[in-house]
């Protein structure tokens, strides 16, 4: 490994840009002319539009246009869609309700756009949303999703009879019940998984710019998939062909899900331009952010986990469902069932296996995929269910995992997924060993000589990721590939651009990708520019998500370099009059083995663009693509450890130490990768001790719309982290990567459960255990 | 619509705006320095801090005229010749920062911080000071990190200095 | 925000006149809440008068036990005031926790008191110091001054100039923070005077704003010890509910606050 290679804990080439304050983030965007908008939303959870009336508020200062739900009907722009086709287990499809971009009939929860108010200035759009009046008949509201499938209740889309989207299943039943009936034991459990907002600290913002001199749309938007958008965009929304439609994704404050989707504004901002003539942009607000931005998770399920008499598992019963919210957001489907039920194996060998999920519509906000999507759920489940079990066996936690794990490879599970490679009994003992697992039980009673009840937890995850080979997620419904491109350009004076159709959102792609190319070639990386998030620049990519940027479109780099290499060999070998299989290449420089004879990367760049000597029949420059196709899933596993504190007086619930052990893969920046980790455990504990978005059952409002109410994470929430890897490669792509993105996020909720369940000798207690939640589950224990 | 004066990195600078425009507007539209963000409604989320008059202060949550006539130091004041601060240099060196929309107003924060605290910074003062700074992608380890980097390198020199 | 009218006044009498002068006007102190308040279009005052500048509304004085803070006092230097700190560390740990740094570095203890926010701190110490809140007209008993959520004794364009009181024998105070907006969910200042006297002031956990706790104070009179609450019960009915904390929680926490406030005291 070089210094800038692979494996090297390189310092970020986009840091300075971000510690300088020239990040160019969408709201930073501004084009002559420009104006500002403002959507007016609905108040109300559930009620018909019977009129808006805009004649006053369009008279206000500074406006220029108040446009609503009907022009854009008018216009022919389509309904938002979900790309991910599920059956139930009747054969039916699922139940798509119709998703405007601006509602004109009917809104379906607090925060539904109806109109949109285009002005000079931000405030002036807001004076004159307020005037404008719509008239609303209210109508009976739903929240919970266990409560929206019973009779009787308000029904959101006419599709959707008792507003279930799809009942769908995995696994054998048969085999599944048989196994359970035939149980020397069986833990019965019910796990809920709280609703989250993903609070990226960039709010969405677009800027729509429809240019009529060319019939052309440019639409700058904070995007995981800018390509994805164009796509959808026109195929779907008619909103332009692709050939007359820019999307850029220039720098991203963070996305982790909640920014892969389309979401009305951006659409209605593009289209609101030509509407009006002026460039048009949009950005949230928090609150606006609270309540639009897709959520995450809000699961019910019920488990049965049945053992034999070895304390091995026989089978697994799962009961899900699943709130979608009003709509179906672009991927929601996918998430509570093939990104959830194929992990209900964990790091176990489970023979049988059966799942049932119900997606249901309620008057709240979409729910789509949030860091992790679908695995943190089938995670918090089968750990906590695990922890659960130990405690009715008697048997210790790391045995009952030990018991159970998946020792040879690869293993087939019964719900899908083929795992390739891992070594679950790596990650435990070196979490264990990290934690001082050993040393608890002095450490509990030194703690309970002060008062405080001291538990400890873990958590062993395993996620399927760098998704995904598009043939198999065809069929199983994904209405798109899920494969990645690159192109490297090599530029006559030996300079490297790499055009990915990852898009990096905090992640360090700029470093990362520079560093396979630095491996390489030995060129500095500084001399390597990485390209992204621009669909003009870029060939058609498939954007970041699900810890497939590492796996996926760096696989698709290694390709592109593959191709290059080989053609950069074979014009070395001509000017050096050598056989190309005797080039290798080092330190930039292309040389004959076993001889002196060198020729300096520029120069072998400079004979591919003169080419004035290059080998017969060779066509000039030096630029390949590569699309790259996983062949599989790649299966990242880890063990995690927490020890907790609780004060039983207040229920505070003190973090005394996080372990996290896990198995990646090969890694390209060690550096970046624990920065993953850190952030994705912030965001398990968050889930864990403090992230609740609460609608009021009554009326769908959100009480929780701001910072004032939504608990987020603070640095004085968590503790530093203790963070180790090992290593067993992937042996599906050319890295050996399995991806670290999405882990830290997965891994960690049940862990601090588990340690918190553990401290106060009490299982009952569901996520967010605030303090109040602990210190009653403390005292019921009593 | 009236015009404020202030000196803003050093520059006196003057812009015509609503008495109800926010000083971290005024930065980002008038004066077109956007490395100030905006990240929450509630004054909560710190992605806006700016010095004013040595201090730190949410420019969110202060209208450009209670800033008239007082001195702000923005993200883009901080580096002096083309050479990163010392708390940038060790947000670089520590990883603390991912996205970097937030990063502004933790690098002005951590400023502000050492300033107050100089080269008696531990790990529970830093995080207990970030209280007002909320990061979405690091967990707050490397800047916690960062921080305290930033904070023996810049007390060290001040020690070697006197 | 709504259009408004800034003023930046230069003396109290200077900040009055031009508060006469406004129609549904403000005065604007640091603005720490105010300003998000306005944001949220949830307050629309016509005209701000700035006083965070006015001199004789700043710093902070000490003659004998008595100390007087200048309204436009923002937290920090409150919090870092060596002489208050020798007086009565309570209070300086009080404005140290107060927000986070920066809310500290403009916002003022005249804004807190005079917004009377059922959340915020400093209403519990000014009760519980049976402080005097000096306007530019009249002086204020705390005890009459905070009249309910968001209200005080406060005359339309009466403006809260300073505080003062009589430093105690012992003071203490202890926040439980909303783990969201990390306001006091509950707040518990307690104050033992040299006589014996005990006054014990709750913030953040009343319907009806800050107010003292009788049955507390009683048991610390007779005896100043945390173990002195062990047989006090805190009636849950006239508090706060809410999607944190119901107010059975909110009674416990009463409890333990005001038990580890008198330890804070006696360790000081």
């Amino acid at each position: 490994m070089g210094v800038e290679g692979i494996g090297a804990r390189v310092a970020r080439k986009e840091d300075k840009r971000f510690l300088t304050g020239k990040g160019r983030y969408t709201d930073d965007m501004s084009v002559p002319g420009m104006k500002y908008a403002i959507f007016v939303r609905s108040p109300y959870a559930h009620a018909k539009i019977r009129s808006i009336d805009a004649a006053a508020a369009k008279a206000m200062p500074g406006v220029i246009g108040v446009l609503d739900g009907k022009q854009l009907l008018a216009d022919g722009i389509g309904n938002l869609i979900c790309g991910w086709m599920i059956h139930s287990k009747d054969g039916s499809p699922m139940k798509m309700g119709a998703w405007r971009p601006l509602a004109h009939e009917t809104v379906r929860y607090v925060g539904d756009a109806v109109a949109i108010v285009v002005a000079d200035s931000v405030a002036e759009a807001k004076d004159a949303a307020e005037a404008v009046v719509v008239d609303y008949e209210e109508l009976p509201v739903v929240t919970d999703a266990t409560k929206a499938l019973e009779q009787g209740q308000p029904q959101l889309h006419p599709e959707a009879p008792n507003n279930l989207i799809f009942d769908w299943q995995i696994g054998d039943p048969a085999a599944t019940d048989k196994a359970i009936a035939a149980a020397a034991h069986v833990t019965e459990i019910t796990i809920h998984n709280n609703r989250l907002s993903p609070n990226p600290m960039e709010p969405r913002a677009t800027l729509g710019i429809y240019d009529g001199g060319d019939d052309h749309y440019t639409c700058y938007t904070t995007s995981q998939n800018p390509h994805v958008a164009r796509l959808v965009m026109s195929a779907f929304y008619n909103v332009a062909p692709e050939n007359k439609l820019r999307v850029i994704a220039p720098d991203v404050g963070g996305g982790f899900g909640s920014k892969i989707y389309i979401y009305p504004e951006e659409i209605v901002c593009l289209w609101a331009s030509k509407r009006t003539g002026v460039p048009v942009k949009w950005t949230s607000d928090r609150t606006e952010a609270f309540l639009t931005d897709a959520h995450g998770r809000d699961h019910l399920s019920k488990v049965k986990m049945a053992f034999d008499a070895n304390n091995r598992i026989i089978g697994l019963k799962v009961d899900t469902v699943a709130n979608l919210g009003a709509y179906m957001s672009l991927f929601s489907s996918a998430v509570p069932t093939y990104l959830y039920a194929t992990l209900l194996s964990g790091q176990y060998d489970i023979p049988a296996i059966h799942a049932n999920v119900r997606t249901v519509y309620t008057n709240t906000a979409p729910v789509d995929a949030y860091r992790g999507a679908g695995r943190p759920e089938a995670t918090y489940l089968l750990e906590r269910t695990m922890e659960t079990a130990a405690r009715e066996l008697g048997v210790s936690p790391a045995e009952l995992r030990r018991i159970n794990f998946i020792r040879t490879f690869p293993h087939q599970t019964p719900v899908i997924m083929n795992y390739d490679a891992g070594d679950y009994d790596a990650s435990l003992d070196a979490a264990m060993k990290a934690a001082d697992w050993n040393g608890f039980a002095a450490r509990k009673a030194e703690a309970a000589g002060r008062g405080m009840k001291r538990g400890i937890g873990m958590s062993c995850y395993i996620e399927a990721c760098g998704i995904a080979p598009s043939a198999a997620v065809g069929s199983l419904g994904a209405g798109v590939g899920l494969w990645e491109s690159a192109e490297v350009r090599v530029n006559a004076v030996g300079t490297i651009e790499v055009l990915t159709g990852s898009h990096s959102h905090g992640q360090g792609h700029e470093t990362t990708f520079a560093q396979l190319v630095a491996d390489r070639f030995g060129v500095p990386i500084d001399s390597v520019n990485i390209v992204h998030g621009d669909t003009d620049k870029v060939q058609m990519g498939m954007g970041t998500y699900g810890s497939r940027s590492g796996a996926v479109g760096m696989s698709a780099v290694v390709k592109a370099l593959d191709k290059v290499e080989a053609k950069a060999k074979k014009i070395a070998a001509h000017l050096m009059e050598a056989d190309e299989s005797d080039i290798v290449i080092e330190n930039g420089e292309l040389k004959v083995a076993g001889t002196d004879k060198t020729v300096p990367w520029f120069q072998m760049a400079l004979a591919a663009y003169t080419a004035h000597n290059l080998p017969p029949g060779m066509e000039p420059g030096l630029k390949e693509g590569a699309f790259y196709d996983p062949a599989n899933f790649t299966f990242p596993a880890g063990c995690y450890i927490c020890e907790v504190e609780v004060d039983p007086e207040t229920g505070v619930t003190k973090i005394i130490q996080f372990v996290a052990a896990d198995d990646f893969g090969n890694i390209i920046n060690p550096m970046i990768v624990e920065g993953q980790v850190h952030g994705g455990l912030a965001q398990g504990i968050g889930q864990a001790l403090l992230e609740n978005v609460h609608y009021d059952p009554e009326n769908g409002q959100l009480l929780t719309a701001s910072y004032m109410d939504y608990a987020m994470p603070r640095a004085d929430d968590l503790p530093s982290f203790k963070v180790s890897t090992s290593n067993t490669p992937c042996p599906n792509n050319p890295l050996g990567i399995k991806g670290c993105g999405e882990a830290g996020a997965i891994g960690s909720p049940p862990a601090l459960i588990n340690a918190i369940t553990d401290a106060i000798g009490n299982n009952r207690l569901t996520m967010p255990a605030t303090p109040q939640k602990v210190w009653a589950a403390a005292h019921a224990a009593n | 619509m009236a015009k404020i004066t202030m000196t803003v990195n050093g520059r006196q600078v003057s812009g015509q705006c609503d008495d109800r425009t926010l000083l971290v507007h005024f930065i980002r539209e008038n004066l077109g320095l956007t490395g100030t963000h905006v990240g929450c409604d509630t004054s909560q989320c710190g992605t806006c801090v700016v010095h004013m008059d040595g201090k730190s202060v949410k420019s969110c949550s202060t209208l450009a005229a209670q800033a008239a006539g007082s001195d702000i130091t923005t993200i883009e004041g901080l580096a002096a010749n083309g050479e990163l601060h010392p708390v940038q240099a060790a947000f670089k060196a520590n990883h603390g920062l991912q996205c970097g929309f937030c990063t502004p107003g933790m690098v002005m924060t951590a400023v502000d911080m050492i300033r107050r605290h100089g080269g008696q910074l531990d790990e529970a003062t830093v995080r207990a000071e970030l209280e007002g700074n909320i990061c979405r992608c690091t967990g707050y380890h490397n800047i916690v990190k960062s921080i305290l980097a930033a904070a023996a390198e810049m007390g060290g020199a001040r020690v070697a200095a006197e | 925000m709504y259009e408004t009218h800034y003023h930046r006044a230069s003396s109290i009498q200077d900040a009055v006149k031009l508060r006469q002068a406004a129609g549904e006007g403000k005065y604007l102190s640091g603005g720490m809440t105010l300003i998000p308040t306005m944001k949220q279009r949830l307050a629309a005052p016509s005209d701000l008068v700035d006083v965070r500048q006015v001199p004789e509304m700043k710093g902070i004085s000490v003659s004998g036990r008595t100390v007087r803070i200048g309204a436009a006092t923002t937290h920090f230097d409150v919090a870092s005031s060596s002489e208050l700190a020798a007086l009565c560390p309570a209070i300086s740990g009080l404005a140290s926790h107060i927000g986070d740094p920066h809310v500290r570095h403009m916002g003022t203890i005249g804004g807190s008191i005079a917004n009377n926010d059922p959340a915020a701190d400093y209403p519990s110490a000014m009760l519980a110091l049976d402080a005097t809140i000096i306007t530019d007209r009249r002086e204020i008993a705390a005890g009459d001054f905070f009249t309910g959520l968001f209200e005080t004794a406060l005359e339309d364009g009466e403006l809260v100039t300073a505080v003062t009181f009589e430093a105690p024998a012992k003071a203490g105070y202890q926040k439980f923070a909303n783990p969201a907006s990390r306001y006091a969910m509950t707040g518990v200042f307690v104050v033992r005077r040299d006589n014996g006297d005990v006054r014990v002031a709750v913030t953040g956990a009343g319907s009806n704003g800050v107010f003292r706790h009788e049955g507390i104070e009683a048991a610390l009179s007779a005896q100043w010890s945390p173990d002195a609450l062990a047989n006090v019960t805190v009636d849950p009915s006239d508090l706060l509910s809410d999607i944190h904390a119901d107010a059975t929680y909110r009674a416990n926490l009463v409890k333990v606050m005001a038990k580890r406030a008198v330890a804070a005291a006696r360790a000081d």
